[in-house]
């Protein structure tokens, strides 16, 4: 029952949930990454097995959220300003992803 | 005639450039391109071979400074079509998009093409966000020879000058900068291996060949293979966009030159939390926007690079 990254445009744009059909209503974690000035924030987050994980674009200029590893585990499409990003974490591990625009831009997910 | 008796002058033409505005033209004289402001190119004579540079038009970026980037680049191909240097051509560095959308590239098309000149490009890290890029290279590229499939470099010659498009935004790597590849290096060598060390070579890519700011990923990780197959070139023109700012260096037979963006400024290096566009006064935008052009004079021993802003 993994859910697929989905990626929400815009302050309007609609939430679309891809739920496998079996999976039903468990009260779902939440947290998220701000992408502040070429930055995620925070850098390194650690949450609960199963949290789903919002990215938010705050900048003036597009970001990505990539899984760092060759291939990607995840990877969003390109979050213009104001664009979120949200993937849950269903794994324990270390999962670092990066801006595939500005690579110098880096962050970890921490899943306990 | 010795190069120590030509470089000062090389160097007084390229510190002139740092405050110019926004278009960069080269003028190519002897085999080492110089760079001049608009209104000394004005007063140059058009003889030699020119051609002009632009970048970074971010067409479909609609925010603070700029909510009208077809203007301001419209703005930058009339500027080129009226240079009394008569450029021959236009190089355009890439970031021709802002999100690499079908309808920003029809936009940026139209516009470049209304200077009835040929524009060559390579692409930006904008230019290819969908498909590894294959929009990008299916409309600016057609008609080119790929020095790989896909790979979205190549090489022609034109006006006595050898010129190389090379890609340095594609597969970039977590914490890295830009990135030529192995591919890229060793088609680059390949390229280069018949050559007369006398071949006066421009070599122009999106991200700068050499590290202005490796904090903001400024730079071009494995750049050093490439500038050493064109060390024994006795003048070599790399021509860069991306840090939306004037800037240049010479480093033995090599001009390095980062041309202005025509759509928004970026701050210099580290005089910012980030990158990102840079605010500017109401009425100073156009001051901080602008194109190149370089200039070949048969008789003369270097090219000339002028920056020219859109506006005052
Ligand atoms: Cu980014």
């Amino acid at each position: 029952m993994r859910m697929r990254p989905v990626t929400r445009r815009g302050a309007a744009g609609l939430l679309v949930s891809l739920f496998a059909p079996a999976a039903f209503a468990v009260e779902e974690k939440t947290a998220m990454v701000s992408i502040d000035n070429f930055t995620f924030k925070p850098a390194r987050l650690t949450v609960d097995k199963g949290t789903r994980v919002n990215f938010v674009n705050h900048d003036d200029i597009p970001h990505l959220v990539v899984g760092s590893t060759s291939p990607p585990l995840f990877k969003s499409e390109v979050l213009d300003t104001h664009d979120s990003f949200a993937r849950v974490f269903d794994k324990s591990g270390s999962y670092p992803y990066f801006c595939s625009l500005h690579p110098h831009m880096q962050g970890v997910i921490v899943v306990k | 005639m010795s190069d120590t008796e030509h470089d000062p002058s090389r160097r007084h033409a390229l510190s002139c450039m740092l405050w110019a505005g926004s278009a960069v033209i080269w003028t190519v004289s002897g085999g080492i391109p110089r760079g001049r402001m608009l209104n000394q190119a004005e007063a140059a004579t058009a003889a030699g071979f020119n051609f002009a540079q632009i970048s970074d038009s971010h067409i479909g970026f609609a925010r603070d400074p700029n909510m009208d980037t077809p203007g301001t680049l419209q703005a930058a191909i009339d500027q080129v079509r009226a240079s009394p240097l008569r450029p021959a051509m236009i190089l355009h560095t890439g970031d021709v998009s802002h999100l690499s959308k079908p309808s920003e590239f029809d936009t940026a098309e139209k516009i470049n093409a209304s200077g009835g000149l040929d524009v060559h490009y390579v692409p930006g890290e904008h230019d290819v966000l969908v498909e590894e890029g294959r929009g990008f290279i299916e409309r600016f590229q057609k008609g080119v020879k790929q020095g790989a499939p896909g790979g979205a470099f190549y090489s022609f010659d034109q006006g006595g000058v050898h010129f190389v498009g090379l890609n340095n935004v594609g597969n970039l790597a977590a914490g890295g900068m830009g990135r030529l590849g192995e591919a890229q290096l060793v088609w680059l060598e390949k390229d280069l291996k018949g050559l007369a060390a006398s071949q006066p070579i421009v070599v122009f890519a999106h991200i700068p060949l050499w590290t202005v700011y490796a904090e903001w990923g400024w730079g071009t990780e494995d750049a050093v293979r490439a500038l050493t197959a064109l060390k024994r070139f006795g003048s070599v023109t790399v021509l860069n966009g991306h840090i939306h700012q004037v800037m240049q260096k010479v480093e033995g037979h090599v001009a390095f030159h980062t041309a202005r963006s025509t759509a928004f400024p970026q701050p210099a290096p580290g005089t910012a939390p980030s990158a990102g566009p840079m605010k500017v006064e109401p009425g100073r935008l156009r001051a901080m926007l602008g194109t190149a052009s370089v200039s070949m004079v048969p008789t003369g021993t270097t090219l000339a690079i002028i920056d020219t802003p859109l506006g005052a």
